[in-house]
Parts: C-alpha cells; structure tokens; sequence
C-alpha cells in the first residue's frame, strides 16, 4: 500500500544559493581576492570594457577573467588576445545565469595564487543574473546608451543589486536622446547609494575612473 | 528563457530535500510564487512539466502554485497598498519612498511524497 504524507518544507529557493554566496564570499576575504560580477544586457560592451580597464590596471595588479556564456569561447580569446591575463570560459549549458555553485567551478579552474582581482563576466541578461548571488564582493552593470535611459525602471532588481553602474557609449549619446542625468535618477530611484560612471570603452573615456575604483576595491579586500 | 533556469534550479534543491527526508517518489510539489517575482506561472507550469519528465524521485509530479500577493509599504504615511494596480508611488500620499513588503517570493511549501512500502 503506498502511503502519502506531506512533507513542509517552507524554504526559498534562493536561500541555498544564498547561503552558498555569503560562503564564497568569505573565502575569497581571507584570500584577499576581490571578485567583481559584472553583468549587462547582451552587446553593451562588457568585453572591451573589460580589455581597456585590464590593459590600465594589469601592471599594478593580478587580474584573471571568468567569462559565462551559453556557449562559445570567443569572449575568453579576446580577454587572452588583448590583455595576455588568465581567463576562462565557463558554459552554463543553456542556463541564463551563473550561480554561486558555478562561480565556485569557475574559481577552482583558475590558478588563484597572487591573484589580486577576479572579473566574472556574466551571461548577457538583466534579468536572471541578477536574482542569482554569484558570491562576488561587488556587482556591477554596464548599460550602454543605445539600450536607453529608462532600462532602470524597466529591470528594477539589475539595478538595486549594483553597487556600480557603468554608462558606456556616451560618444553615441546625441544620436539616441539618451539622457544622462535622468538615467542617474532613477538609478538612485531604484539603488540610492549605486556609483554611476559615465564611460566610452571605445576612446578610453572614463576608463581610468573605473580602474581607480577597482584599485580602490582591491586594497580594500586586503586590508 | 528565465522560467527554465529557475525550473532547474528548483528542481535540483527538491531533489536534495527528498534525499534528506528519504523520499522515493513525489506526487505534488506546491510553489508560493510572489504576484511580483520575476517568474510568470504560466510559463513555469510549462517547462516543469517538460524537466520533470527526465527526473527520478519528481518523474511526472504535478504543480501546484500558490499566489503570495504583493503588498508595498509606504515610508511617507505608513501604510500598505496593493503594489501591481498602484506601482512604486504611494496612492494615500503620492510619496515615491515605498518598499515591497511581500511578493517577490519563491518558496517551495511542501511536497507531497509517496512512501513506497513493500
């Protein structure tokens, strides 16, 4: 005879994720890694973002890159080809997200020795990502003036989750009637205490801000 | 596709709790989904339908979902609203300082498990 009894389980389904993250976090403190999750909607710059803010800093610092996609590995070439830091590709297999359990593999693959900064380049979404704690000691996002200025009312958890938002692509600003300080507003709407920097990946405009944040970040995890 | 990464991600804590409680087979899952949390049940309803048919212990368990409304909370005059007919700004005082009380939830209430007795 099968017997059916209910089983109450009450329980997020985030929490697990979540417990994993805070732990994650924790270890890379007392390594002294800094870990920036960096997120964005698809084609908003994030691989040259990444490549002139590396090339500015790979001097002073140790950086590797983890790059999450669905599939394909030309994100880590280009890191490699323009930059020469470590950095791997991580396939999430279909999956919109990288979670912590992930972010963890990637770490693992990666040879963590002297290592000072740590960039996961997450899955090109504004969605998803963000409801996932990847256990980074900072997230930021990118979001790229074609993409317009009213993306932070229209995916308002991306951009409560940021420490740091990323305005990229402001040469193209008078072509899209983007404008940038309504944009900041309602950043702040949705995360008042969210950094905003204005950027141009393409002329090194804004740059060097990024990467004294970065700076900033990394002696702040050491000490 | 966000339902389907959330799908599996349930999926995967579901089959850890069966594993804990010693449970071989699940007739019914039932999900408290908040009004809104980025997942749209009918979408979820589809793609478990479609990962479970690969599963074990859930092999063709049903969902049940269960809807957790959402209510804001207004910093300006201290009362609740209802958030999805009035949004982020407070209908009593116009003030725009509001924050979600309930409704971005994603919990897995119960499970309704078969104990298989020889």
């Amino acid at each position: 005879m099968d017997e059916v009894r209910i089983i109450e389980i009450k329980k997020s389904i985030f929490e697990d994720n979540d417990k994993d993250a805070d732990k994650l976090r924790e270890e890379l403190r007392s390594k002294g890694v800094f870990l920036l999750n960096l997120m964005s909607a698809p084609g908003s710059g994030k691989t040259t973002t990444l490549c002139k803010t590396i090339n500015a800093l790979k001097d002073s610092m140790k950086i590797a890159v983890m790059e999450a996609d669905i599939d394909s590995d030309v994100d880590a070439r280009k890191i490699l080809e323009n930059t020469g830091v470590q950095s791997i590709q991580l396939h999430t297999g279909g999956m919109c997200h990288l979670d912590a359990e992930m972010t963890r593999q990637g770490l693992d693959g990666l040879n963590l020795e002297d290592v000072d900064l740590v960039i996961l380049e997450n899955v090109g979404n504004l969605v998803c990502p963000a409801e996932f704690d990847t256990g980074a000691s900072k997230n930021c996002m990118i979001l790229s003036v074609p993409e317009g200025h009213d993306k932070p009312l229209k995916y308002p958890l991306m951009f409560s989750v940021c420490d740091l938002v990323l305005i990229n692509k402001i040469d193209v600003m008078p072509y899209f009637d983007f404008d940038l300080k309504l944009c900041e507003e309602y950043i702040h709407m949705r995360n008042p205490n969210a950094t905003v920097i204005p950027i141009c990946a393409k002329s090194g405009e804004g740059i060097d801000k990024f990467a004294s944040y970065l700076k900033q970040n990394v002696k702040a995890a050491k000490a | 596709m966000h339902e389907l990464g959330v799908a599996f991600h349930c999926i995967k804590e579901i089959n850890k709790l069966a594993e804990e409680n010693g449970v071989e087979k699940i007739n019914s899952v039932t999900i408290q989904l908040g009004e809104v949390s980025t997942v749209i049940p009918e979408y979820f309803e589809d793609v478990w339908k479609w990962a479970v048919k690969k599963e074990t212990v859930l092999k063709d368990a049903a969902l049940k979902i269960e809807i957790i409304n959402a209510v804001t909370h207004c910093n300006g005059c201290g009362q609740d609203y209802p958030t999805v007919k009035y949004g982020r700004t407070c209908p009593h005082c116009s003030s725009p300082d509001t924050y979600l009380v309930t409704g971005n939830e994603f919990i897995i209430k119960e499970l309704e498990a078969v104990d298989t007795r020889a």
